[in-house]
């Protein structure tokens, strides 16, 4: 299985997200997250999808799919492209006065923020990549993580492109 | 006064009286469909629609009142098929719509265009579980084109608008607009939209040249060359396109079930239909080709059996109009996203060279003589193979035939030898028992003069035989055709051969008298048991312009053949003709 990002622009009409995640339910499509949020312009909304596949076949359906939604305007597989990725995690760890300090010590390279702080626990929001999030989660589980909320990923292309990197073409006009 | 002058008089009286009328949602909703220059609908009242049930009796369209709406929604479907115009169908909320599902679906796995409407209870009290609601945009999201309900009064004629065009263009599919009470209801003023605006929805019709390039080097150098006709050439009116292109290359041609027509059955380049019950021509032509070019079909699962031997050494080209269908089931080399039609002319336009394929046309003819269809010998009913031939005879090969789903589709699809396009209505992709009875109804209300046959098996036509009373009212002239062998044919067929004749579920030994049946709706009705009685009542009967019913008691264990195992590649079937 591979993990791919495809992020998909859609008129923000009701039961939008519903038409989208019915599709990828009876194509049996694996989501592992979905952010949606709005755009630059009004009545559009961006989705970002990270998908896991099983070959590039599966992809292009997923894309293809999409695409023929009446409602969705773009869909670009960018996994191959320069891209930012970010992802926004709260871990509410377990603590004791002796491992309080130590936690802080872990989280500061990741430039991680304790945003709430109680008897027995501290709550720490993450913001990064797929890998930085869970680097962080298995630095903090011998500590105890009561609870984990992530937002789960959202991405744009950067604004210079390597050479060749364009996003990888499908028969949908050709 | 004078009486011409007392009519104008009354005339205009009825003029300001109807612009002073203020205008409703449900008025507004029947302008929309005149606009739409929509001429028939299909439909069962209810609460939900009444308020547009009153606006078409002010302002009439004229409406066909099935006794069922599933098979008001297959009528229309046949509707459609033949006349190549949408299918309009119209039922309440709750049951009236959840009772459309069927043939919703049946219009989306066939590409068969229907602008379906439904009413839904007032929006106040949508989502409170109130008398006959139901969550229709929920229920038909997945086998709908797209679908819509109206919020506002003021959306409805863009929204209807926009329903007509996505339905019909590109790949056709089944729209749905689902209406609250109170909207039809709603006093208001709403502007007629004619521009669309759908940035979402921009099917491609023309070619690209690159990949048409690509198709004309694969054809130069092909020395197996095979066309696959799928519906997608009856969809964009190309069969006289592919015609050309056809007997100007020299290549075979393989159709699928829907395809049927698309293609002359009687062309001496016709290989046949392919797949579960294709011809052995066909199918080996599809297994050892070295170059496929699919045009406008979806290689559904029926086609091409188990898909590791389906087409391996071949060069894969496929034309459709639905980008997602390319490269979905079967690797694709040459992806031509474009209408039928469109790309054909495009590509007759050019210059192809043919390819030299003189001994594998000889090769594939010489299999069609080895290995014809075939039937049994034996004399316990009438043979359904030569029956269809009779049907064949009798109606000039020019009738429109409907089926529903099963042994007597198959054999209708291989028999009855359609030539023209337009003619052939089954129930393909979702296959769809109580299919054909209705959407034969359907056809008719199309094709008035138009002989329409429909086939049914005994157990489908069971499941809408209450359009009888739809038949006796408009005295259409449609032939009921039914293949009775007192069981659901091929669930029987599948198991005598693969579950060892346990027979569970699959027989019926009792029926209604038939004959008694069609009587009690006013209709002829005939039962014969031998091929002699039944060319005697066919040739009576199935060139007047009166509604029969006949009922056909078939040889009760005759089988389909040839046939591919599920599971089995395409090169391997059962039940060629004994050499």
């Amino acid at each position: 299985m591979k993990r791919r990002i495809v992020t998909a622009t859609v008129l923000n009409q009701s039961g939008v997200l519903n038409r989208i995640t019915g599709l990828f339910t009876r194509r049996q499509f694996n989501i592992e997250s979905i952010t949606v949020g709005s755009t630059e312009t009004e009545g559009v909304s961006k989705m970002t999808f990270v998908i896991q596949v099983e070959d590039d076949r599966m992809v292009e359906q997923v894309v293809k799919q999409l695409n023929k939604q009446i409602d969705v305007l773009k869909v670009n597989d960018i996994t191959e492209q320069a891209i930012v990725t970010r992802e926004l995690a709260l871990i509410k760890v377990m603590t004791t006065p002796q491992t309080r300090a130590e936690i802080n010590v872990i989280i500061e390279p990741f430039r991680a923020t304790i945003i709430d702080v109680a008897k027995d626990s501290v709550t720490i929001q993450v913001v990064g990549n797929f890998d930085k999030i869970e680097a962080m989660i298995e630095l903090l589980r011998p500590y105890g993580i009561k609870e984990v909320a992530r937002t789960g990923q959202t991405a744009i292309k950067r604004g210079s492109q390597r050479l060749g990197a364009e996003s990888k073409q499908f028969s949908i006009l050709n | 006064m004078s009486q011409n002058a007392k009519a104008a008089e009354m005339k205009f009286d009825d003029q300001a009286k109807k612009a002073a009328e203020p205008k409703n949602g449900a008025d507004l909703f029947i302008e929309t469909l005149k606009n739409e220059n929509v001429e028939v609908m299909f439909g069962y009242p209810g609460g939900a629609v009444l308020p547009l049930y009153d606006a078409l009796y002010k302002n009439p369209i004229r409406h066909i009142l099935a006794r069922h709406e599933q098979a008001a929604i297959h009528a229309a479907e046949g509707y459609a098929r033949v006349s190549g115009k949408p299918g309009v169908v119209l039922a309440t909320s709750g049951p009236g719509a959840t009772n459309l599902v069927t043939g919703i679906t049946d219009a989306m796995m066939d590409s068969i265009p229907l602008v379906v409407f439904t009413g839904q209870v007032a929006t106040g009290v949508i989502g409170s579980d109130a008398f006959q609601e139901a969550d229709v945009i929920g229920i038909t999201m997945p086998i709908t084109k797209h679908n819509y309900q109206v919020r506002s009064m003021e959306d409805l004629p863009r929204i209807v608008h926009e329903a007509f065009h996505i339905a019909t263009t590109g790949r056709p599919g089944p729209v749905l607009i689902d209406i609250p009470k109170d909207i039809a209801q709603t006093v208001g003023s709403a502007e007629f939209v004619d521009e669309l605006n759908l940035p979402g929805y921009q099917p491609n019709f023309k070619p690209n040249s690159l990949q048409v390039k690509k198709l004309r080097g694969a054809l130069a150098q092909a020395k197996k060359p095979v066309v696959l006709a799928g519906a997608g050439v009856l969809h964009a009116k190309a069969s006289e396109e592919l015609l050309q292109f056809v007997e100007k290359m020299q290549i075979p041609v393989v159709n699928t079930l829907l395809g049927l027509g698309g293609f002359p059955a009687s062309h001496p380049l016709f290989l046949g239909m392919g797949g579960m019950h294709g011809t052995h021509a066909a199918n080996t032509a599809l297994y050892e080709a070295d170059l496929l070019i699919n045009i406008g079909a979806r290689f559904d699962d029926r086609l091409t059996g188990n898909l590791a031997h389906f087409a391996k050494n071949a060069t894969v080209a496929h034309i459709d109009i639905d980008p997602a269908e390319i490269g979905k089931n079967v690797p694709t080399h040459i992806p031509i996203v474009a209408d039928a039609r469109e790309a054909l002319k495009k590509i007759l336009s050019l210059d192809f060279e043919a390819p030299n394929a003189g001994e594998w046309r000889d090769k594939l003819d010489q299999d069609k003589k080895e290995n014809p269809l075939w039937n049994t010998e034996n004399d316990d009913g009438i043979s359904p193979q030569s029956l269809m031939k009779l049907i064949h005879d009798i109606t000039d090969g020019d009738a429109v035939v409907t089926t529903d789903v099963g042994q007597h589709q198959m054999w209708t699809a291989q028999y009855y030898g359609f030539n023209k396009p337009d003619q052939w209505v089954t129930s393909g992709g979702l296959g769809t028992m109580g299919f054909g009875f209705p959407s034969a109804i359907g056809a008719q209300i199309a094709k008035p003069d138009k002989t329409v046959v429909a086939v049914a098996g005994d157990a489908g036509f069971q499941m809408t035989l209450q359009e009888l009373g739809l038949v006796a009212e408009l005295k259409l002239p449609v032939k009921i055709i039914i293949y009775n062998n007192m069981a659901l044919g091929m669930v029987r067929q599948w198991q005598e051969t693969f579950y060892e004749e346990r027979y569970s579920q699959s027989l019926i030994p009792v029926q209604p008298d038939f004959v008694k049946l069609a009587d009690a709706y006013g209709l002829r009705g005939y039962v014969v048991t031998t091929e002699e009685e039944a060319e005697k009542v066919m040739r009576e009967t199935l060139t007047d312009n009166e509604p029969v019913l006949i009922d056909c008691r078939i040889k009760p264990k005759e089988m389909v053949y040839p046939m591919i195992a599920p599971g089995k590649g395409i090169h391997e079937m059962i039940g060629v003709k004994p050499q």
